[in-house]
């Protein structure tokens, strides 16, 4: 839960205000218009994945060929045997052994080097920075809700599953909307009848009083239409766990087959933030962005609207190259970014940042990560990048046919 | 049926009344008021309601009632090639941790003197520390007593305990911070998040920042941190423009009495308990010089809730879950650890606040994140869990006309509007289901 990025997002009151009033008007349209407008079979879809913490880019994929790896991170670093080869001296983390057949079958795309000019160290300012996709002024808007101002206005466009809505589905005037991940069965009987009343608005009520409202309601048409696609076995509570974002793709599965006219969902895994013995824990983690991400794209291909899904995993930045005392790496700068779908071409993008030409112990970023929304934009939810991202983008190669 | 009046927010009336002020200090500065303890603070006023809140407090019998759980000392660490007994470890001492955790609401549902507290609760959301990654009970409870004993008062004492508190070390990895190779965590965050805020420190010095945090060491067993000169970098480093032998005491001596610091803080009481908006500029400098040379932290809440904004009737805040659980907790008199184990514990986790388990060092959210569809549903869910075993007299024993009206009194709050009065009104006849409804209630939700 979450989310680092929460701090800076309610430093917003306007996203605030924006993300309570769209989620309303979300809800009701979007238990009505999955039955009566669903999305059609061919609509592409993007499903966004946010590693929190700064997951360490050079131990996702590890350069295990390069004697300056080793020499930087002695305890830390995974010999060229240990990891799964993807070629040019690179390989994925044995944790990633179900993406490495994703790469085998030439649907995993591995963007290089990925980050933004003077990268900031912060948590919070950093993935506000890639959420927002401004990496010079603190904004209000998120990439994706700029998006949904541009394209209609429409804030079932794109759902998040994370438990409390991320800054980048806030735009200016429409923001996503969020969809609850367990336990949809409300009380029954009298009390079930009197908890349903509460949710209209009452005159002259404070404005969080309203939403205390709105939310009840919201709640209501949910659990009409989502309820019976929402398990109520208590796996995706928290934000780390066994589990978590498996439970949270599994959602956004049955929405896809369902039809819900959405085009982007946002799901996220926390517990990146790893300084000390951090090899393990990584391990861990990766293992379980392989096993939710892998289960969720095999899912994917065997339906019309799931081989139109394009999966993206990105973190806030990547780590130092050289380990710190306590087998760990600090916040550092550029990482890798995970692009994956029936659509995808597979392979590397981008050069792979140099260990030995540093910017003062850090990698030298090689793509501006605002290329790949670029692309994602263009290519995926066929919209032009400038209203979203400013002049001056570039396409990079990441799909395989016009 | 006589429905207590509702007031409206409009202009031209933008403050309320003496008699709600007090209630909205027992709801934002206490831990909520439980029965007739309203009706005592309306009748000694504001100024001496405050008074009291903020004295030191004596001998409190809610404190003797509720002492801390004891843990066997911890046991040395399971070997890195003994992969079940780590985890076993680690499962058994986060079990702990909930624990401690159910401990401390009963805690705060007992208290007479509720501000101490309060204060700890509001320094666990901003130091805050997860047992997910710290896994010795023992440790938390430490830095919970530092919190509680500490938290009032002189904020560079609290930030010097902080920056070298086990738990903390263990959380941000100080514990293994060594002279040549700094790790920068606790440095970054300590600056960031605890005591200046982003913006106000460069790369640079964070770096050496961290430098002069090296040499740290928790002993888990004795539960104790120790300075070990060997690994501690004892050159000149230089932070914030300015240049010494910094320590970690002379690193946080710096930086809370940097001018950054305290605007930096009085942000964040502000939040807490008068509004998502900020202060206005004349107000925002009150709170600084109430703080005063002395980082006197009782003397900012004391101006934050003496300003004309927390009088207004624009001052409303969502309450977080913890605050609206030990809120209901306190107007029943109902311990949380009679409470089922799994309501309370699955109840926490769907509303998304379990004490000693923020989500990050960042800590929880404010304002409307927390109006969410799911918490409106785990908020009935588990209005259901404790009406379903407190003691509900004050509202069965009123005739059944009265019964709204009664459990607007025994929840603290003004009333309700029109419309969850009639949606309550059907639930006369079932006392459990009343107070369920109305605990779950738009008005409970938020603190007006």
């Amino acid at each position: 839960m979450n989310t680092l990025t929460r701090r800076r997002f309610l430093a917003y009151s306007t996203m605030a205000t924006a993300a309570a009033a769209a989620t309303t008007a979300g809800w009701m349209e979007l238990a009505d218009r999955t039955r009566t407008d669903p999305l059609p079979p061919g609509a592409p879809v993007l499903v966004l994945v946010t590693l929190y913490g700064g997951n360490d880019g050079l131990n996702t994929v590890v350069p295990a060929a390069d004697p300056a790896y080793h020499s930087a991170r002695p305890d830390l670093a995974y010999d060229e045997g240990e990891v799964l080869d993807l070629g040019e001296g690179l390989g994925l983390n044995p944790g990633l052994a179900a993406l490495k057949q994703q790469w085998d079958r030439g649907t995993l795309a591995i963007v290089r080097g990925v980050s933004y000019p003077k990268p900031d160290r912060s948590h919070f300012r950093s993935m506000d920075i890639w959420q927002t996709a401004d990496p010079v002024h603190p904004t209000s808007t998120g990439w994706i809700g700029r998006w949904l101002d541009a394209s209609g206005n429409d804030p079932l466009t794109a759902i998040s599953l994370e438990p409390v809505l991320p800054p980048l589905l806030a735009g200016e005037t429409t923001t996503g909307a969020a969809l609850p991940l367990r336990g949809l069965v409300l009380p029954g009987g009298a009390l079930g009848t009197a908890f349903a009343a509460m949710g209209s608005g009452a005159p002259g009520e404070s404005a969080p009083q309203a939403t205390a409202a709105r939310s009840i309601a919201d709640l209501h048409r949910t659990v009409d239409t989502f309820g019976p696609a929402v398990d109520d076995d208590g796996g995706a509570g928290g934000r780390t766990g066994s589990g978590a974002l498996a439970a949270q793709l599994d959602v956004v599965a049955r929405c896809i087959e369902a039809g819900a006219p959405s085009r982007v969902y946002s799901v996220s895994l926390g517990g990146f933030d790893t300084h000390a013995d951090e090899r393990g824990t990584q391990q861990e983690l990766l293992s379980e962005v392989d096993a939710a991400v892998s289960g969720f794209l095999t899912r994917m291909t065997s339906s019309d609207r799931g081989r139109q899904v394009v999966l993206m995993a990105y973190s806030e930045f990547g780590r130092r190259v050289a380990a710190n005392a306590n087998q760990g790496t600090d916040h550092g700068t550029a990482g890798p970014v995970l692009i994956a779908g029936s659509g995808v071409r597979g392979g590397f993008i981008g050069e792979q940042p140099s260990l030995t030409d540093l910017d003062d112990g850090d990698l030298k970023a090689t793509t501006d990560f605002r290329d790949v929304y670029a692309t994602l934009l263009t290519r995926v939810l066929g919209a032009d990048p400038e209203p979203v991202l400013g002049k001056g983008r570039t396409e990079l190669p990441l799909f395989t046919s016009a | 049926m006589r429905i207590a009046p509702f007031r409206p927010q409009v202009a031209g009336d933008p403050t309320v009344s003496e008699s709600e002020i007090v209630r909205r200090l027992l709801q934002r500065v206490c831990l909520g008021p439980r029965r007739d303890e309203l009706d005592a603070a309306r009748a000694a006023g504001f100024d001496a309601t405050l008074a009291r809140l903020l004295s030191a407090p004596g001998r409190d019998p809610g404190v003797d009632s509720t002492p801390p759980p004891a843990f066997p000392p911890p046991e040395p660490p399971a070997r890195k090639n003994n992969p079940d007994a780590r985890k076993d470890q680690r499962r058994e001492g986060i079990a702990q941790s909930r624990r401690l955790g159910v401990w401390w609401l009963d805690r705060m549902a007992a208290v007479d003197e509720p501000f101490p507290e309060r204060m700890a609760w509001f320094w666990h959301g901003h130091f805050a520390t997860s047992a997910q990654k710290v896994r010795h009970p023992q440790l938390m409870f430490a830095q919970n007593e530092t919190l509680r004993r500490l938290g009032r008062g002189d904020f560079r004492a609290l930030a010097q305990a902080m920056v070298v508190d086990p738990a903390m070390l263990v959380w941000l990895d100080g514990g293994g911070n060594r002279v040549g190779k700094p790790n920068e965590n606790l440095a970054r965050e300590f600056m960031e998040l605890f005591t200046l805020g982003v913006g106000n420190y460069t790369e640079d010095d964070v770096r050496e920042a961290a430098r002069a945090l090296t040499g740290w060491r928790v002993d888990v067993r004795s539960g104790a941190a120790r300075l070990d000169l060997d690994d501690h970098d004892a050159g000149p480093k230089s932070v914030l423009g300015t240049t010494a032998d910094y320590d970690a005491p002379g690193l946080a001596d710096l930086l809370v009495t940097r001018p950054a610091s305290p605007r930096f803080l009085a942000g964040r009481v502000w939040r807490r308990f008068v509004s998502d908006a900020p202060p206005d500029p004349a107000t925002l400098e009150a709170l600084v010089a109430a703080y005063g040379p002395n980082h006197d932290i009782a003397a900012m809440v004391r101006t934050a809730v003496t300003s004309q904004a927390f009088r207004s009737a624009s001052s409303v805040l969502v309450r977080q879950p913890v605050e609206w659980l030990v809120g209901a907790l306190r107007a029943l008199r109902l311990p949380a650890s009679r409470v089922k184990p799994a309501a309370l514990t699955g109840g926490l986790r769907d509303l998304g606040q379990t004490p000693f388990f923020p989500p990050d060092v960042g800590g929880w959210p404010a304002g409307t994140p927390w109006l969410s569809t799911a918490a409106a549903l785990a908020r009935v869910r588990m209005a259901r869990a404790l009406t379903a075993v407190a003691d509900l007299s004050p509202v069965a024993d009123v005739p059944a006309p009265g019964r709204v009206e009664a459990t607007a009194a025994l929840l603290g709050l003004p009333g309700f509007t029109a419309r969850t009065a009639a949606a309550l009104a059907p639930l006369a006849g079932r006392p459990p289901d009343l107070v369920a409804a109305a605990l779950a209630s738009p008005e409970n939700t938020i603190s007006a």
